[in-house]
């Protein structure tokens, strides 16, 4: 297995993994005089599973905020499906097909689950305000396609009986669930988690983790994830990227960064003598 | 008992989504519409127009047109009286010099007019929110009252500096003007918020509904699926004061008749339309109504038990009102933030389990 064959590559469970879907260049960024992220470089490929891990304050939500358009870093290039980007807001990142789940849930409390999934398809919706008030003919024809679109990823999630109930009143680990629902639903080409299993119990992270496996098998969507439980991140990734201090310090797969030594002394900590 | 939905099974998305999903929910709206269009007309006098039925009808088509802008988007407005004033004078303007056209037309341009306003006091809604923006729309109202006072050109350069409304008619029976009867004003007025309402509850059901309650939630969220701020925030007051606008015509050219902009549409009156909307509740359509109904139905209860039975002095009854009110919003805003809408929508989830609740 050839990881750094600009082709793509096989995994050892025999999935096949395509070229460059995205490439960071040289970005740095700077808050004030803090460099959060220092010259940093790599590729994510068309169907793979990239995960970003580093300690506490190194950069990696930084990192996800600059690929979904929250920050726009001073210096370096983001490249997407080949063209590099310019600097976007984040809904025009969001129509150009990237996806995001927050570290601290970011779903609409007022509303009910499925309009909260409702929302991921947003930008495939194109009937104009007249339409909508009318409601008659292509609004509603586009609100029922959209609904059977929506339906299929709330049963893909098993989330059916939650359907209409206020956000506001799930637990936790549902909340995330229905998060990652709506970003399904944006049928995202890349989509970005930020630590999908923060706070979860085992059984929790095992059905995240299971739900994470069956849409990159499924959609074939290619997802970049943080996350700081190691033993998931080894078990799901086919890449890892390391961080610390906003420096790139490892980079290859799960095998090769575990037997890295400086990723070893980043997160063992090193004497100084 | 007959409050169920069991059995009342939906087999496409299409029924599934509509606004009225329990049967008997649905009947009622339907008695509720034929009551106010085939049996109220033919009773309603003068008195009962005047202070219960047009005024409700108008104040419900402001509340449901700010609850737009503060309930599902979240833009806090005090705004209202001068976004109804720009309906109003519009429409002033548009009746003088075009007198033959007829009112409908004249009260719908009126808000349209009102919307390009809107959307351009809201504009700022882009850099500041909160209160900040509650302060800028107050802003909007003390400018516009201000601006109607002063130039001339409003009020066609009139000595008293009222507008005034002439008789006009719609389709031959008149509307406006000291010869309209109690019935035609209030079916006027009650056709329009038929529409009004229906359009209104389209919009908030579909994808700019969804737009609008995704940036009132979470507006960072709402960015990252797509949403653009900008866009959805003016489209949000352009609707709004639509509404509004057309409220405001309506309030001066069928209700009052004549009209002092300061007295008719000064800061009492944006306060008034965002207590409707408290007590109604936020965010909901039927709270539009049910607010409007309160605020417009306590004053004449209060009237006729305080002084027509008890026999107080009328401006004491007027000041047990205003503490009343006063005492209701708070009690609102601590205990039940969502308003009357938000009761009755408890009440109803009982109800689906009487009287059997396991």
């Amino acid at each position: 297995m050839n990881v750094a064959n600009p082709e793509g590559y096989t995994t050892p469970d025999g999935r096949r993994i395509g070229g460059v879907l995205m490439e960071m260049k040289n970005i740095t960024l700077r808050f004030g005089g803090v460099n959060a992220i220092t010259n940093i470089s790599f590729d994510i490929r068309d169907g793979e599973i990239r995960a970003i891990i580093g300690p506490n304050g190194a950069g990696k939500s930084s990192m996800l905020n600059v690929i979904s358009g929250f920050y726009v870093p001073q210096e370096g290039e983001v490249w997407f499906k080949g063209y590099k980007r310019g600097p976007m807001k984040p809904y025009q990142v969001a129509r150009l097909g990237i996806a995001r789940t927050f570290q601290n849930i970011a779903l609409f409390d007022g509303m009910s689950v499925l309009d909260n999934i409702m929302t991921g398809r947003l930008t495939m919706m194109k009937s104009g305000l007249l339409g909508q008030a009318i409601w008659w003919g292509g609004a509603q024809r586009e609100e029922t396609e959209n609904r059977e679109k929506v339906e299929k990823i709330i049963d893909f999630l098993e989330i059916q009986n939650i359907r209409k109930t206020p956000v506001g009143r799930l637990p936790y680990g549902l909340k995330k669930r229905v998060e990652l629902a709506r970003a399904l639903a944006a049928e995202p080409k890349l989509l970005l988690l930020d630590e999908p299993m923060a706070g979860m119990n085992v059984e929790e992270k095992e059905d995240m983790s299971r739900f994470i496996l069956d849409v990159n098998d499924e959609f074939g969507t290619t997802i970049a994830l943080i996350e700081h439980d190691m033993g998931v991140v080894m078990d799901l990734s086919d890449r890892v990227v390391v961080m610390d201090y906003g420096k790139k310090i490892g980079d290859g797969t799960p095998d090769e960064v575990r037997n890295n030594q400086d990723v070893i002394d980043a997160y063992l900590g090193v004497s100084h003598d | 008992m007959f409050y169920r939905e069991a059995g009342d099974f939906k087999t496409s998305y299409v029924e599934d989504s509509q606004t009225f999903p329990i049967r008997f929910d649905r009947w009622r709206y339907y008695a509720v519409v034929i009551l106010a269009v085939a049996v109220v007309p033919f009773f309603i006098n003068d008195y009962w127009a005047n202070a219960v039925f047009v005024p409700f009808l108008i104040y419900a088509i402001a509340a449901i047109g700010l609850n737009i802008l503060t309930g599902y988007c979240g833009q806090v407005s005090l705004g209202t009286g001068g976004f109804m004033a720009v309906g109003a004078y519009a429409c002033y303007k548009l009746m003088t010099a075009f007198p033959d056209v007829s009112i409908l037309i004249h009260v719908l341009l009126a808000g349209g007019i009102t919307a390009g306003v809107g959307v351009l006091f809201g504009l700022p809604s882009l850099r500041i929110k909160g209160f900040y923006l509650a302060v800028a729309t107050l802003a909007a109202q003390f400018f516009l009252v201000w601006l109607f006072n002063k130039v001339p050109w409003f009020y066609n350069y009139s000595a008293s500096g009222q507008i005034s409304a002439p008789e006009r008619s719609v389709l031959g029976v008149a509307v406006t003007g000291a010869s309209a009867t109690a019935s035609a004003k209030y079916l006027f007025c009650l056709a329009i918020l038929f529409v009004l309402a229906w359009l209104a509850r389209n919009l908030t059901r579909g994808t700019v509904g969804r737009k609008w309650m995704a940036i009132r939630d979470m507006d960072i969220a709402a960015e990252i699926i797509g949403v653009n701020p900008l866009t959805t925030k003016l489209s949000a007051f352009a609707v709004s004061s639509f509404f509004v606008g057309v409220a405001g015509a309506l309030f001066f050219s069928v209700y009052l008749g004549a009209v002092e902009v300061g007295e008719a549409f000064g800061i009492q009156k944006s306060f008034l339309i965002l207590f409707m909307i408290i007590i109604g509740g936020l965010g909901s359509i039927f709270g539009s109504f049910a607010g409007a109904a309160f605020l417009v139905l306590l004053p004449v209860l209060l009237k006729n038990v305080l002084v027509g039975q008890l026999g107080w002095a009328t401006d004491l009854a007027a000041h047990v009102e205003l503490m009343i009110v006063g005492a209701l919003i708070v009690v609102f805003l601590i205990a039940e933030p969502h308003g009357m809408a938000q009761l009755w929508r408890l009440a109803k989830e009982k109800l689906r389990l009487w009287p059997f609740p396991h």
